[in-house]
């Protein structure tokens, strides 16, 4: 295994790297008593300080005590899930300083640690985690049974308990009506298809999170090779395609198409999320392939985030109307992207 | 939950409804033998459910002993209570992970570091190799050599597992 550098920008905005985990010796999340869990709690956060001499220290957030708009910038950053913004009882996240790794204790298990990196870059997404599971192992004692692995509440992640994930921007696939073929690829070789804020989300703006189902019979670095190679370079090389293939077949009409999305996010006034999502993503496709020349690429990416209703509530410093968050999207819009 | 009979875990339960009252039963092993009372954990998965799904006055509902978690239960959450149901239930673990981990039935892997296999501390090596040489072109020389440390300590222990399976 060798580090990698991010690379495959143009289709890949982010690499991931999952591992779950659940303390010995304690029933899974959804059998506990909140006693049970404030003990977890108590376990996970002296393994993380205790780690914290071999690995990155982390910052811990008590979501319990948490306002409901900061657990939905968390959820929108992708440091937490839907279902672990919205629980109620004991529960917490312990959040990286470049907020590229965090651990969500008592979600669907006692512990779920993930890093985040642009481009395609699992290996250091891994290598992440794992220096960090090692690190706390020791000071806290993992469920693990000698035939079936780590073990997990949900059969689905025993063993390594481990999932990578790549979010996948495929706007020439779906131009073209071709992403049917990609998702039975996907499908044949056992990995998942779902959409940009994973299981139950629908794909917005031609984003797509791939990861593997598998977790079992083989090690972690097998899981990734198989990852990595089995599909990866054909849905990259498969999208790269398409878009060439669209400038070639009608260069003018794909062109008006993401120049008109950029004039209207240059301008306009009041705009909603999936509004901008689906413009964005239109835009980025325009950056990549070199239509558009007065936009970064890492803008469009981080407007991604920005654009969500909590990340705009949280930058008024106010609760926000559907009105004044469209009109708030708007103007970060304008500013962000510049006025034509 | 105990034995009705002794202080026994209860690996058998019943719930018995008969004209309109309702009365449980809870045997350990050997008194459901005893008593002529079938173990459910020890019965295929699929006459196991034929039983539960069959519309007759008396309903064998296996738990979990630790978390009370009952099979029914875990086939409709696909959530297994605790990791002691993975043994509870042990036919059914098998098919349940069987079927969603690609027929796969064994974990293959890192280990957790106080069980020390064979194939463990040979992962573990391989593993600690190509991280030290991360760090070594990262030029982390602190974190370099405590992984060299690990792998020393490695190299140590192995003569000592490769003598023992040959006992």
């Amino acid at each position: 295994m060798t580090p990698d550098t991010p690379t495959d920008l143009d289709v890949v905005l982010s690499s991931r790297a999952r591992l779950a985990r659940n303390v010995a010796g304690i029933p899974f999340v959804h059998r506990t008593t909140d006693d049970q869990r404030r003990l977890v709690m108590t376990r996970v956060t002296h393994a993380l300080d205790a780690a914290a001499t071999d690995v990155e220290p982390l910052d811990w957030i008590d979501l319990e005590s948490t306002s409901s708009l900061d657990r939905r910038v968390l959820y929108e950053r992708h440091l937490i899930s839907r279902p672990h913004a919205d629980a109620t009882g004991p529960r917490g996240v312990a959040v990286a300083s470049d907020a590229a790794m965090s651990v969500m204790v008592n979600e669907e298990d006692h512990v779920r640690m993930h890093a985040i990196a642009p481009g395609l870059s699992i290996h250091d997404c891994f290598a992440r985690v794992r220096r960090l599971d090692e690190a706390m192992e020791p000071h806290v004692g993992w469920a693990w049974h000698h035939q079936w692995g780590y073990q997990s509440a949900c059969p689905t992640n025993v063993g390594t308990g481990v999932r990578f994930s790549t979010m996948l921007h495929l706007p020439a696939l779906r131009l073209t009506r071709e992403l049917d073929k990609v998702r039975q690829a996907a499908k044949d070789l056992h990995l998942a298809v779902r959409g940009y804020y994973g299981e139950g989300s629908e794909s917005s703006g031609s984003f797509f999170q791939v990861s593997n189902q598998i977790t079992l019979g083989n090690s972690e670095d097998e899981l990734l090779d198989v990852f990595l190679t089995s599909i990866m370079p054909g849905i990259i090389n498969y999208e790269r395609a398409a878009r060439q293939a669209l400038l070639k077949r009608d260069r003018t009409t794909i062109a008006d198409r993401v120049l008109r999305d950029l004039a209207v996010l240059r301008n306009a006034q009041l705009v909603k999320a999936d509004e901008a999502m689906r413009r964005l993503s239109m835009i980025r496709l325009g950056i990549c392939i070199d239509l558009i020349s007065d936009v970064k690429l890492q803008t469009v990416n981080t407007l991604f985030h920005e654009i969500q209703a909590g990340h705009l509530q949280q930058t008024a410093g106010t609760s926000l109307t559907q009105d004044e968050s469209r009109a708030a999207r708007a103007t970060l819009l304008r500013q962000r992207l510049g006025t034509s | 939950m105990k034995c009705d009979q002794c202080n026994r875990p209860a690996v058998v339960h019943q719930v018995i409804i008969s004209n309109g009252t309702h009365r449980e039963i809870h045997l350990c092993e050997i008194h459901a033998a005893e008593a002529g009372v079938p173990n459910p954990g020890k019965q295929p998965i699929n006459k196991l459910m034929a039983k539960v799904s069959q519309p007759v006055q008396t309903a064998v509902m296996p738990t979990c002993p630790t978390c009370d978690t009952t099979l029914t239960h875990i086939r409709k959450s696909s959530l297994f209570g605790c990791p002691d149901c993975y043994d509870a239930f042990a036919q059914a673990t098998r098919l349940i992970i069987e079927s969603v981990q690609g027929g796969a039935d064994q974990h293959v892997g890192r280990n957790p570091q106080n069980i020390a296999t064979d194939n463990t501390s040979r992962y573990e090596s391989k593993r600690l190799v190509e991280e030290l040489d991360r760090a070594v072109r990262a030029e982390q020389y602190e974190r370099a050599a405590k992984i060299k440390a690990k792998l020393a300590m490695l190299a140590e222990q192995r003569p000592l597992e490769d003598k023992s399976d040959d006992s």
